[in-house]
This record gives structure tokens, sequence and C-alpha cells, in this order.
């Protein structure tokens, strides 16, 4: 049976070099740059001729806007239109690149650690620096609840900590496991159609089809996680002080 | 017992991280019923809370099934 990992090795399409360091033109950045395409081209096509009552791809655009402004209004209240920009476009590169990885030879963005790792470290470095400037100093007191006996405040302090600093490796690993996990199934159970010949290859294929719906439903469900995540923690510092 | 051996055997310990997943998402789903059988008007935001969650229980368990794909092909 062949490699069900093979499928994440990243290729270089055109190898270049800028001194010591290497920049060639991976396939992972020309799916980022598919991605990016299709969004601009559906946004684009949407608002071609706006009207107030929206023509059907006009609603498409206005599903996606309204469904990122509710998560906002909902977890920072007024406010949160300032963060609008940043976490539609986190959502919406997120969704397109794990949906992108659901076609045929097509390469998944999200599935590489270093992808998602840069998303979240670069997310939660954000969100500090947000916090800081929100609240000064007491943004430490998020480590201590309140109504803690004195007694147990070094404890409590150290286990709040580290859960504070798993956030991003939490938030990246749940989205790339997630890509890994559905992509190599899918892989193993399509190799045992060829594997089990003629007579009863037919049998993995319902089983693979249903599969790929799931998938696509992990897809569009590990991104709105992600978002709801980033909604939270942003609204944890700037609120909860 | 030579070390390929010992591999596998690791592999099939490891996804033992599964049993936690999938407990977590049987006790999701089960108060999300509980609780649509107490309101069922009130189906949707449960629903959507309850898939939250189970997203999130599902990526513990897909800590370990990543564990075990590297000590697979690694």
């Amino acid at each position: 049976m062949s490699n069900p990992l093979e499928q994440f090795k990243i290729k270089k399409l055109i190898p270049l070099d800028l001194g010591a360091v290497d920049i060639s033109f991976t396939n992972a950045a020309l799916f980022m740059l598919i991605a990016v395409a299709l969004v601009l081209i559906l946004f684009i096509v949407a608002l071609r001729n706006p009207a107030v009552i929206p023509s059907r791809i006009q609603n498409v655009g206005e599903i996606f806007f309204e469904f990122i402004s509710d998560l906002l209004k909902e977890f920072l209240g007024e406010e949160g239109r300032k963060y609008f920009p940043f976490i539609f476009s986190t959502f919406i590169f997120v969704l397109f690149c794990n949906l992108l990885g659901m076609l045929p030879y097509a390469f998944t963005v999200t599935s590489q650690i270093v992808v998602t790792f840069g998303l979240g470290i670069s997310i939660f470095i954000i969100i500090n620096i947000i916090a800081f400037v929100r609240n000064g100093f007491s943004f430490f007191s998020f480590f201590l609840p309140s109504g803690v006996p004195m007694i147990m405040a070094p404890m409590m302090i150290f286990i709040e900590l580290f859960s504070y600093l798993a956030r991003p490796v939490s938030l990246s690993v749940r989205l790339t496991a997630n890509m890994i996990a559905g992509h190599v199934l899918l892989k193993v159970l399509a190799g045992f159609v060829i594997m089990m010949g003629l007579t009863s290859g037919w049998l993995p294929i319902p089983v693979v089809s249903i599969l790929i719906g799931f998938e696509i439903f992990v897809a569009v469900l590990q991104a709105y996680i992600f978002t709801i995540l980033i909604c939270v923690y942003l609204s944890d510092a700037v609120h909860m002080h | 017992m030579d070390a390929s051996s010992i591999k596998y055997i690791a592999i099939g310990l490891m996804a033992f991280g599964f049993l936690g997943a999938a407990i977590g998402v049987g006790i999701i789903f089960s108060s999300t019923v509980s609780a649509v059988a107490r309101n069922p008007s009130a189906e949707g935001k449960i629903f959507k809370y309850a898939i939250i969650g189970a997203g999130l229980s599902e990526a513990m368990g897909l800590f370990a099934l990543v564990i075990c794909f590297m000590l697979m092909f690694g």
C-alpha cells in the first residue's frame, strides 16, 4: 500500500533562491494564491451591481458578511466592528483553503502545521498587544481568578499561565490534525478500492463518498471553530480584566 | 522484541486516545438531547453549541491520531 502521507509533501514548482534563503514557489503557495483569487472573484462578482434587494450571488456575499458580523456583535458588542476585517479575512482564508483541499489532486494548505501555527501565533501576538494596549499592566490579573484564597494563588497562576500559553498551540494543532486525519482516512479507504480488485472493489466506494461529504462538513466546521475561538480570546482580552 | 514490533505496539497503544474523544462527544450530544427535550424551541442555539463542542472535543482525540500517524510513517 502506498504511503497515504505522501499527499502532504511540499513540492517546489519554481525553485528560487535569495542568497542562502530558499524562497521557491511551492505547491502550498500556489494553492494559497488560488484560494485568495477565488475569494476576490467571488466578492468582486457579488458586488458588481449592488442592489438593496440582493441578486443571488450578492446574497452569498451578504451571507458571509452577516455571519461574521453577527458573531462579532454577539461576543464583542458594538466595538466589534473595529476587528471585522481581521476576523473576516481569517475566516474566509481558512474556509477556502480547507474547502479547496477537498478537490481531487488539490493540496490542502491548512494541513501543514507551519501554516496554521503561523496563523495561530500571529493572532496570539495580536491579541496580547491589544490586551496590553487596552488594559495596561492589569492584564496580569487575568491569571488569578477572583475569589481564590491566597494560599493557592501561586499554583493557580502557574496553571492558568500554561493553559493560556496552550491556546495558540491547540488552535493550530486542532485545524491541522482535523485536516490530516480526514485526508489520510480518505486515501487509505480509497486505496482499498484498488486493493480489493474488480469483484469486491466497489464496496468501499459508497463509504468514501459519505466520508467526502463528512469531510466537507468538517472543513466548514473547523474554519468556524477557529474563528469563534479567536473571537472568544479577543473578547477575553478586551473585556474581562 | 525488536524495534519495529515495539513500534507497532506503540501505535496500537496510542490509538486508545480516541476513547476520550468518543466519550466526550457522546456526553455532549446526550446533554443536547436532554436540553432540547426540556425546551424544544431553543433547538437552533443548542444545536449550534453542540456542534462547536463536538468539534472542540474531537480535536483532542485527533491529537492522539496525529501522533499515531507520526509513529506509523515517520
